[in-house]
């Protein structure tokens, strides 16, 4: 029952991951792929009917683990303090940034909110990429179950760690050249004209950088090394997560390659998902790993909610997520092809 | 101030901020449906030009409350930790369908409500205005649900120094929550009534946009009329005696009543001297309370005296005031409310100037009303944080100091000044540019104003 909803927290937040992902994506490379006004219209109009939604992944998937593994929730939120806020605030930014730039014909006020958008997205992908990192590597969870984490120390990671060390940090980076190649290609997907001529090179680029990254974090976690290689080693069946990892990276250069923009997408998604799923797979069954011993883990046993609880949840969660899935197709019939370019005298 | 003292004070601040904005959007939400309902039913173009000019009020309102509400469901864990790991496998449970079950729902059909009036028909549309006011009551509703189990814990197990659920239905069905969410709802329609009503008022006394102007003057005074009503009796009745029997500590905070007794007089005015433990300057009303509270003149009402100091709440004199204001602005909008029927009744609405005018003024008195009501709520449940099984100051994140708390509720206060001028500069300018008269007109300023979606859709 715990392991369901280990495996349920994990999958909405991957899937928030790769919804988000792309929006985060677009507004890295916004300032590059598109040049005038039109064209940056015409970018905020491919995420325009997405980016609220997505967000609702965070909020249910935070709800879930509220409600699974409510001591998981409380160490993890008041450890991650500082961080946490940051990303609110964040979030706040980009979200008044998608929607106030066209509310003023000023090429300032609008060059002022492309700016925050742009901004917020990077540090948001590089936040998200940290706090992975964090997760891997292990808080400084204590014998009272909780934790405080500074933003940075020395920036070792050490038994008392920051937020920031060289090794979040890289993860960081290379989440921020990942998230920047999948928004890439769902511009190559949902766009026309020169915006996808500069998404299609930008894509290229972002994932030819993001390989030997991923090499370079994948050594650096296992020079770490915290238990996730032994843990993945030890359960065979997750084999197949990294055989999926390999075969969809493979893929999103093939896609790339052979000029076939969904699926290029969906690859890059594909890839997102299995490698959130190979690391928290990996991490199971801690929800946070202590750094100072490993009696102080917070663990999916010690930290669910009442069995009955859970059983309850079962129901309405299925229920729930099938909805939610139904929408999504839904909105995704609703706004399919390619983005067409603001008609001019729209109020322009 | 201590470290708790801030947390408090950021949850307060940023809820009562937030809690501008769902008021409008969920009352709105029912009043949209009506309208539009209204337009299919009449076939009359004018309801759909006031549909679409409230939708438009709709989308900023419902911008704000998304970004103001993700640092609630976060504070939770950041700032009151304790609480979260005490009671989140009971209120968990609500918090979490809030987000599956009516987050997604009105994230899907809000950008389909807003620009999707042409693909979807008048049907369609209607059903997408439905499914928006469903899922805005609904998370109202699981909102409510959370609140309630912390007013009036019920279906729960403690183990091991932790809540668990012990019956799913029974804390759903909460009978505080039902009332709760009854009173609630129904400030919420008011507060919408109002917005509408003054809207229009403003309208007919600048002499411009009368069909629709009339519309929502009518409807305004209307729903508020009704809905007032409501709010008075039976919901804010039974939330009253709910109080009487499950938090007497609080009733007496509330009224002010120190001496414990039969034949209880209601306070009309009056201010509590805590120190002195009596009201004064009051103006009272003999017997009454004791009738509201428990249905006969006879009935003894506990006063503060007969409970120890530490279950008192921690803020007397604010409980107390802000229960007043809330019940006198109540009772204020009722008349106000019940003059502008009578006035509609006899067709002099819309030509009575010092009317239009109340009305137009009346706008900020229902937010007042009912960020006074939640303060009511929060306030008389203190010291506790559910009621009876968790101390307030037990509950906050162990792991973080008074500075850092300082230093974000510093931060929030900035962004939301940013936040709140914005918000209110296009909303203004809305009510300025005034409904458009045909939907295509419409479209061209939707792509104006926010591009994003409206191109999209095309």
């Amino acid at each position: 029952m715990e392991t369901f909803w280990f495996a349920a927290v994990s999958v909405m937040l991957a899937v928030y991951v790769v919804l988000d992902g792309f929006d985060f994506g677009v507004g890295i490379l916004h300032r590059f792929v598109a040049r005038t006004d039109e064209e940056r219209r015409t970018v905020l109009s491919a995420i325009g009917p997405w980016w609220d939604g997505n967000e609702v992944w965070l909020i249910a998937g935070g709800g879930v683990l509220f409600f699974a593994f409510p001591r998981g929730y409380a160490a993890a939120f008041s450890g991650f303090y500082l961080p946490l806020m940051i990303v609110l605030w964040l979030l706040i930014l980009r979200g008044m940034a998608i929607e106030l730039r066209s509310h003023h014909e000023n090429p300032l006020w609008r060059e002022f909110w492309d700016s925050t958008f742009s901004f917020a997205s990077v540090l948001m992908a590089v936040v998200l990429g940290t706090a992975l990192g964090n997760v891997i590597r292990g808080v400084p969870v204590d014998a009272s179950g909780y934790f405080a984490i500074p933003l940075f120390t020395d920036f070792r990671p050490g038994p008392q760690p920051g937020v920031f060390d060289w090794y979040t940090l890289l993860v960081g980076v290379f989440t921020l050249c990942v998230l920047a190649g999948h928004g890439a290609l769902f511009l190559v997907w949902k766009t026309t004209g020169p915006v996808q001529e500069r998404s299609r090179v930008l894509a290229w680029r972002a994932w030819s950088t993001a390989v030997p990254l991923w090499v370079l974090a994948t050594l650096a976690t296992a020079w770490l090394d915290p238990p996730l290689f032994a843990n993945l080693w030890a359960r065979p069946w997750t084999l197949i997560l990294a055989i999926l990892v390999l075969v969809s990276l493979v893929s999103v250069f093939y896609c790339q390659w052979q000029r076939r923009e969904l699926a290029a997408f969906l690859a890059s998604s594909l890839f997102l998902l299995s490698i959130l799923a190979a690391t928290m797979a990996g991490n199971y069954p801690n929800l946070l790993r202590s750094t100072l011993d490993p009696a102080f883990n917070v663990t999916v046993e010690n930290a669910a909610a009442g069995r009955y609880g859970l059983q309850v949840g079962l129901v309405w969660w299925g229920i729930g997520i099938i909805l939610a899935v139904v929408y999504f197709l839904f909105l995704f019939r609703s706004f399919r092809g390619k983005v067409k370019p603001p008609t001019p005298g729209h109020g322009y | 101030m201590d470290g708790i003292a801030w947390a408090r004070f950021q949850f307060a601040f940023t809820v009562t901020f937030h809690y501008l904005f769902p008021q409008l959007t969920m009352g709105l939400a029912l009043l949209l449906v009506l309208l539009k309902g209204l337009a299919l039913w009449k076939r009359d173009e004018r309801y759909n030009q006031t549909v679409r000019f409230w939708a438009r009020i709709f989308g900023i309102n419902f911008a704000l409350g998304v970004v103001t509400g993700i640092p609630l469901e976060f504070q939770f864990g950041t700032n009151w930790a304790k609480l979260s790991s005490f009671s989140g496998g009971v209120i968990g449970q609500t918090l979490a369908m809030e987000g599956v079950f009516a987050f997604f729902l009105e994230s899907t059909f809000l950008g389909l409500f807003l620009f999707g009036e042409r693909q979807l028909g008048p049907r369609g549309h209607f059903t997408a205005a439905l499914a928006l006011f469903l899922g805005s009551w609904l998370s109202g509703y699981f909102i409510i649900a959370s609140n309630a189990f912390l007013q009036h814990p019920v279906a729960y197990r403690m183990v091991d120094g932790s809540l668990q659920l012990a019956d799913f239905w029974t804390f759903l069905f909460n009978p505080w929550a039902l009332w709760q969410y009854a009173h609630n709802m129904c400030a919420s329609v008011v507060t919408a009534s109002f917005v509408l009503a003054s809207v229009g008022a403003v309208w007919i006394l600048m002499g411009k946009h009368a069909d629709v102007a009339r519309i929502c003057l009518r409807t305004g005074v209307v729903t508020g009329l009704v809905f007032t009503l409501f709010l008075l009796f039976p919901t804010g009745d039974q939330q009253g005696k709910l109080i009487a029997q499950h938090q007497r500590v609080t009733l007496a905070a509330m009224e002010g009543v120190f001496q414990s007794g039969p034949n209880a007089e209601l306070a009309i005015i009056g201010q509590p001297d805590v120190k002195k433990r009596q009201l004064e300057n009051p103006i009272v009303v003999p017997g009454v309370l004791s009738f509201l509270a428990y249905g006969t003149f006879g009935s003894t009402v506990y006063g503060l005296n007969d409970f120890p100091e530490d279950q008192w709440p921690d803020n007397v004199e604010l409980l107390y005031y802000v229960y007043h204001i809330m019940v006198g602005l109540g009772t204020i909008f009722l008349v106000i409310l019940a003059w502008a029927g009578w006035l509609l009744l006899r067709g002099k609405l819309e030509t009575s100037r010092p009317m239009l005018w109340i009305l137009l003024l009346a706008m900020p008195f229902p937010y007042i009303a009912t960020t006074a009501g939640w303060w009511t709520a929060e306030l008389g449940r203190q010291p506790w944080v559910v009621w009876g099984l968790l101390r307030t100051v037990d509950a906050a994140s162990p792991s973080v100091n008074a500075g850092n708390v300082v230093f974000t509720s510093l931060g929030f206060m900035g962004l939301y000044l940013v936040l709140g001028m914005l918000g209110f500069y296009l909303a203004v300018r809305e009510v300025e540019r005034g409904p458009v008269p045909s939907e295509e007109a419409n479209r061209e300023l939707h792509s104006s104003i926010r591009p994003t979606t409206a191109a999209s859709t095309e």
